[in-house]
């Protein structure tokens, strides 16, 4: 048999701890999937079904233009909307088109994912030990909780910067470094380095800058490609960028705050309002409440959670006072308009701040 | 017992579809009014469209357009929350903010209950609750539960008899499947079936069927199908695939669910099928060609044997 190469859909830098912990863990290559580009898009559309979310098309693109490259092995994870089901579909369309390839998801239907992912390790590397594994799992997490809190602070200050780029040229030097990490105290030195480093860079913040919280969809919100950047756009005008919604919110923090985000927005919402709503409307509250000058609520088309949570939002900016704009993403999109509106927020945001 | 009458208003519209019969037979045995809005129609759908966001789908614009139809006729609106039916499986996201939504938007009182498998609350429970809510003691609503139980059951058997007379009939057969949400809406469904009578077409409904028979069928097609109504829609054309000559599925645009799970069964149901995709803009004109040349194709196959 032909070695396996195993590849995973793109999702901003976090291709690197779940490479990391695929070299270390499986012995076979990893491939990490080619940059999004816009061929990838038209690939993924092409063969998608005619409505389905924009994810579904990039994931698509992603998979097609590694298979071509030689990948024999995918993964895909899964979650609580549709995102739980394209594992199948996007394995029955690319079985169609004629690939021949393994196919692993990971979804939230198995209870315990430690052991769900655990058992899909297994499978490639059938002489994995369970702590072994568990330990570079920790490692794992705890790389994407570093890489999170940093680009926590990056966003808040990258807007300020004084040496243009200097954030960025940073934010690759720590990527490189974390890729080989060799254990988790190397890791931790990694990150104390990198976070004294980060906050000599030179900015040069006023004492009242505009901040902008950006909630929305879990995918549109993290995959630069797919929201054209809309973090930097925000950034070259001078402004604080603020959003909740990260892996480690994800996949850890989200468990245990179910009952703290409901008490939040029990003015609004009874229940749960399915996938990410709820927590988009508790954002929103508790970014307005913290003084924000305005939020943005990104989402693929037709996302159908954020679609329920867009109606409840109307009523929190009306009530909090505080604007907000909505932007749908979907292959058809494009910049200048984005652009447009952008400007016309930002605009509207400063003016009522000079009132 | 409560002495004063009240009138709970129930929209015709999602749901509706699915528990009507067993709506109507548990506030009927409590003794409470119930007050229904009209059939979809234009006037429904542009109340709907103030309402809600561009892109929600064809079938929450249309329940919102019913909401506000029945919001100043009536004391209470039912609005029930369904998370999920069967344990590990789901439905679609909207039915979980249905209730949420409803009461941002609307102004009104609001009767609800909750079914949430994997947190411990079946339907049997969730109606309790609901009772309780009324003012009703818990054995009046368990007798009355019951009692609606048994008349949905009765009813059900009642609708597939009568549909598997339909199925001896020479005439071309056509398997409408879609949520009965869609299928029974009069803008939705009706259109098509408006269509289809003008061909003299028999038509079958995929809400109907031998449940017992073809459980966790959709197995076949899509092991970890996980949205309950999909199971059912797929489940559904398994049962009907010999006994009709053509499948058209039915989708309101953009529905999230159905944009995937019907993916799965253009490509692997062997049987001719189409998806037909209705929006606000559907009208009868521009679906006749297509639905009409659908038929021409069945036909023309089943002449050349």
């Amino acid at each position: 048999m032909d070695k396996k190469i195993i590849t995973f859909p793109q999702l901003a830098n976090y291709h690197i701890p779940i490479e990391f912990l695929l070299t270390n863990l499986v012995e076979c290559d990893v491939l990490k999937s080619p940059p999004i580009t816009q061929k990838t898009i038209e690939l993924g559309s092409k063969h998608s079904p005619e409505f389905v979310c924009m994810p579904f098309k990039y994931n698509l693109g992603n998979f097609i233009e590694s298979l071509d490259l030689g990948t024999n092995v995918l993964l895909q994870a899964g979650g609580g909307c549709r995102y739980g089901y394209y594992a199948e579909v996007q394995k029955q369309i690319l079985k169609d088109l004629g690939y021949k390839f393994e196919f692993y998801s990971i979804t939230e239907t198995d209870k315990i994912a430690i052991i769900s992912v655990y058992k899909t390790l297994k499978s490639l590397n059938p002489k994995l030990k369970f702590f072994k594994y568990l330990y570079y799992l920790i490692i794992t997490f705890k790389m994407i909780h570093y890489m999170d809190k940093i680009d926590i602070y990056i966003r808040k200050n990258i807007g300020f910067e004084v040496i243009p780029d200097s954030f960025d040229k940073l934010l690759l030097e720590m990527l490189d470094d974390f890729k080989n990490t060799t254990g988790l105290f190397h890791l931790n030195k990694l990150y104390r380095i990198y976070l004294s480093r980060f906050k000599k860079l030179e900015i040069n913040k006023p004492n009242k800058n505009l901040k902008i919280g950006v909630i929305g969809e879990l995918y549109t919100l993290m995959e630069p490609f797919s929201n054209y950047d809309l973090e930097k756009m925000l950034a070259k005008m001078n402004v604080e960028v603020s959003r909740y919604t990260n892996v480690t919110y994800l996949i850890i923090t989200k468990r245990f705050n179910n009952k703290k985000m409901l008490k939040i927005c029990n003015k609004y919402c009874k229940y749960p309002i399915g996938a990410d709503g709820m927590d988009n409307i508790a954002s929103a509250i508790s970014l307005a409440l913290e003084g924000y000058d305005g939020l943005i609520h990104i989402k693929p088309f037709g996302c159908t959670p954020e679609i329920g949570a867009m109606h409840i939002l109307n009523k929190v900016s009306e009530d909090y006072k505080i604007p907000i704009i909505y932007f749908t993403f979907d292959n058809q999109t494009s910049i200048e308009g984005i652009k447009t509106r952008l400007e016309a927020f930002y605009d509207m945001i400063k003016m009522r701040r000079s009132k | 017992m409560r002495e004063e009458t009240m009138a709970v208003g129930i929209p015709k519209a999602l749901l509706y579809h699915n528990y009507h019969v067993l709506w109507e037979h548990f506030f009927n045995e409590l003794g409470v009014d119930l007050a229904y809005s009209k059939s979809t129609d234009k006037e429904i759908l542009e109340r709907g469209k103030k309402h809600s966001i561009d892109e929600a789908c064809l079938s929450l614009k249309i329940y919102l357009g019913h909401v506000d139809y029945l919001m100043d006729k009536v004391d209470y609106i039912l609005v029930p929350r369904i998370v999920s039916l069967k344990k590990h499986d789901k439905l679609c996201t909207n039915f979980y903010a249905l209730y949420d939504i409803v009461n941002n938007l609307f102004n009104t009182k609001i009767i609800n209950y909750n079914i949430d498998i994997d947190n411990h609350i079946n339907e049997k429970k969730a109606f309790i609750r609901m009772g309780k809510d009324l003012g009703f003691t818990r054995a009046s609503s368990v007798h009355a539960y019951m009692k609606a139980k048994r008349i949905v059951k009765r009813n059900a058997k009642h609708r597939f008899i009568k549909q598997s007379h339909l199925l001896e009939s020479p005439k071309l057969k056509i398997l409408l499947a879609g949520h009965p949400y869609n299928l029974r809406d009069k803008f939705i469904g009706g259109m098509v079936a408006n269509i289809l009578k003008k061909l003299d077409v028999e038509i079958i409904y995929s809400d109907i069927y031998d449940e017992r028979e073809s459980r966790d069928k959709y197995k076949s097609i899509s092991p970890r199908l996980y949205w309950t109504y999909n199971q059912d829609i797929i489940n559904s054309i398994l049962y009907y695939q010999q006994k009709v000559d053509g499948i058209i599925m039915i989708t309101s645009f953009p529905c999230g669910p159905d944009s995937l799970a019907n993916e799965m069964c253009l490509r692997k149901i062997d049987k001719p099928i189409i998806n037909l995709i209705i929006d606000e803009l559907s009208s009868e004109v521009g679906l006749e060609t297509r639905i009409e040349s659908f038929i021409d194709i069945i036909k023309a196959r089943l002449k050349n044997g």
